[in-house]
């Protein structure tokens, strides 16, 4: 560890998940072939005039409540000036000194975050580089979709408040946590409808700020955590043999692990800021917030406790469960239909999740429901299939979408508990191996495994190990 | 208030605009005289007087979340100086480039 102590910001845009976009009503839909959802608004033809979407101020509230913020009175767009293709207008309609939600805060492992800020504006358009490795200063030309482009986005800015790359990414992952609960986005990194951005600087314990360095192109919650730990190194090392950090903003390269600069060609950012003369102030009405926010759903971190009193849970198990889409709605189906909970938990928080990364599936694409994984642990309670057996079934589950009473039918995989039928392989097993009946007999007590094993071999996994030990335990006093 | 011809050259530059030595002195002197005439109003007592943003008291025009149609892309593109792959096609963007350590 170095002297330094670390501070990080980080900025999260988050894409709604409305219909349609912010200032007109062209489909939110994401995958559309190129330009198929765009209008006169989004492709900035003159004469052309945004009108704001409903959803997305309520959505933005939504969020601002669970962020613990307060909500403005009143508000207003901005104009955000720059030139680059990716917006055809040549400026991006967002917030600036007046945002819709504010002064929050979000309790996360590591510490409380400071939320200083949630604001409405408008994504912009993908541009693909053509040329050479398809970078952007290799590129010959570069090609756009604006179906992306005036797609509703909220930006969540925290304070400095994060110390360390752990944090943050306890910080991101709550975040994201809180926003899926909430319905108002799928918040997939992977597919940019969420997207972090982070500030970090180094400063001596308790001193002033170090100058700060933005890092950029983090798309995974692992990836953000890695990248400010690069960059957390690369301050500290520059510090210690006595240079200084540059101000500036850097681009986190997956490949090799390492951030690199991004050297901007504009002097100095100058969006030159001014009220969106085509909108008119926003103020969400009291009874408007008021209805949002007595409707919200429950968050997780009160789900979490309610968890832990009712399921007995541990924190892992509970951290896994309202982590991973869809492992919570699993579980509690099965639990409605009769399943132990930390039973149904085992099997969501272990095999299942398994499965589903080497698959790279989410849980709702799987075969697997809470009425089936509810029927599996039955199945294993009843001693129909032993627990090596029912790891087998949920596989084909998952896989093939069939009830696991189904699978256990058409493979023959119901486990052997009928006494007559395995006490004949135990008898068997006794004889053939006289030698090790004898010292088993002599008080060697741990080659009670070897038979079972045996009997296991020869009903090929099938045989009902309780059953078993209790056969050749008998069996073996003779 | 009084306009620069930096101050000119400087927002011509973020505007994408060129203008000659005799442009530049003419909306500096342009720009400063409108300034001066807006800066009236400070010499008026504004203390109780919200900033106005828009003339006209309205708030929360909103618009329900509704699918309207969208344009072909063959519309879309139809004013496009060059498109291809059904994508809008630009001059490579040179503003800001990766750079190595």
């Amino acid at each position: 560890m170095s002297r330094f102590e670390t501070v990080i910001g980080i900025e999260v845009h988050v894409e709604l998940s409305t219909n349609t976009k912010m200032f007109c009503g062209c489909s939110n839909r994401f995958g559309a072939p190129p330009n198929t959802n765009t209008c006169p608004v989004c492709l900035g033809l003159p004469g052309s005039l945004p009108v704001v979407n409903e959803q997305a101020v309520r959505d933005a509230m939504k969020i601002g409540i669970a962020l613990n913020c307060e909500v403005a009175r009143s508000c207003l767009f901005h104009r955000k000036n720059y030139f680059y293709p990716d917006m055809p207008k040549d400026f991006q309609i967002s917030q600036y000194d007046e945002p819709i939600c504010f002064g929050g805060y979000l309790d996360v492992e590591g510490g409380r975050v400071g939320i200083t800020r949630a604001h409405m504006e408008e994504d912009t358009g993908k541009s693909t580089h053509i040329g050479e490795g398809g970078r952007i200063h290799d590129a010959t030309h570069s090609l756009i979709d604006y179906n992306r482009a005036g797609v509703p986005l909220i930006e969540i800015v925290s304070e400095p408040d994060i110390t360390g790359p752990a944090h943050a990414r306890a910080y991101a992952t709550e975040l994201r946590n809180v926003l899926r609960s909430l319905s108002v986005s799928d918040v997939k990194m992977e597919e940019g409808s969420m997207r972090c951005d982070a500030n970090i600087s180094l400063r001596e314990p308790g001193g002033e700020f170090g100058t700060k360095v933005e890092i950029k192109n983090m798309n995974s919650l692992r990836s953000l955590q890695k990248a400010l730990e690069y960059e957390e190194a690369r301050q500290a090392e520059l510090l210690e043999s006595g240079k200084s950090v540059t101000q500036e903003t850097r681009h986190w390269n997956e490949a090799d692990g390492e951030t690199h600069s991004m050297r901007s060609k504009e002097e100095a950012f100058d969006y030159r800021y001014f009220p969106e003369p085509d909108l008119v102030p926003q103020a969400p009405p009291l009874s408007l917030i008021e209805e949002i926010r007595s409707s919200m759903p429950e968050l997780p971190a009160s789900r979490r406790a309610r968890l832990a009193e009712d399921w007995a849970l541990t924190d892992q198990q509970i951290f896994t469960l309202t982590s991973v889409d869809g492992l919570l709605d699993l579980v509690s189906d099965a639990v409605e239909r009769g399943t132990d909970p930390v039973t149904a938990t085992n099997w969501a928080t272990g095999d299942v999740l398994a499965k589903l990364k080497t698959d790279g599936v989410d849980a709702d694409q799987s075969g697997l429901n809470g009425h089936k994984l509810a029927d599996l642990c039955e199945l294993v309670a009843n001693g129909t299939l032993s627990t090596k057996l029912a790891k087998q079934v949920l596989i084909t589950v998952m896989e093939t979408g069939k009830g696991p009473g189904e699978v256990v039918e058409e493979e023959g995989l119901a486990q052997v508990s009928d006494e007559s039928e395995l006490a004949a392989i135990a008898e068997k097993i006794v004889n053939d191996n006289p030698g090790e009946a004898e010292r088993y007999r002599a008080g060697e007590e741990k080659l009670l495994g070897f038979f079972v094993g045996q009997a296991m071999k020869a009903t090929r996994g099938k045989g009902n190990p309780q059953a078993l030990n209790e056969l050749f335990r008998s069996k073996l006093s003779e | 208030m009084a306009i620069t011809p930096d101050d000119v050259r400087h927002v011509a530059k973020l505007a994408r605009l060129d203008f000659d030595e005799a442009e530049v002195a003419r909306f500096a002197k342009d720009l400063g005289d409108i300034l001066e005439h807006a800066s009236k109003i400070a010499e008026l007592d504004l203390a109780d007087v919200e900033p106005t943003a828009h003339p006209i008291k309205l708030e929360n025009v909103w618009r329900p979340d509704e699918l309207r149609p969208s344009l072909t892309p063959e519309q879309a593109l139809a004013n496009a100086p060059a498109a291809e792959e059904q994508k809008f096609r630009v001059p490579r963007i040179l503003e800001v480039e990766e750079v190595g350590e």
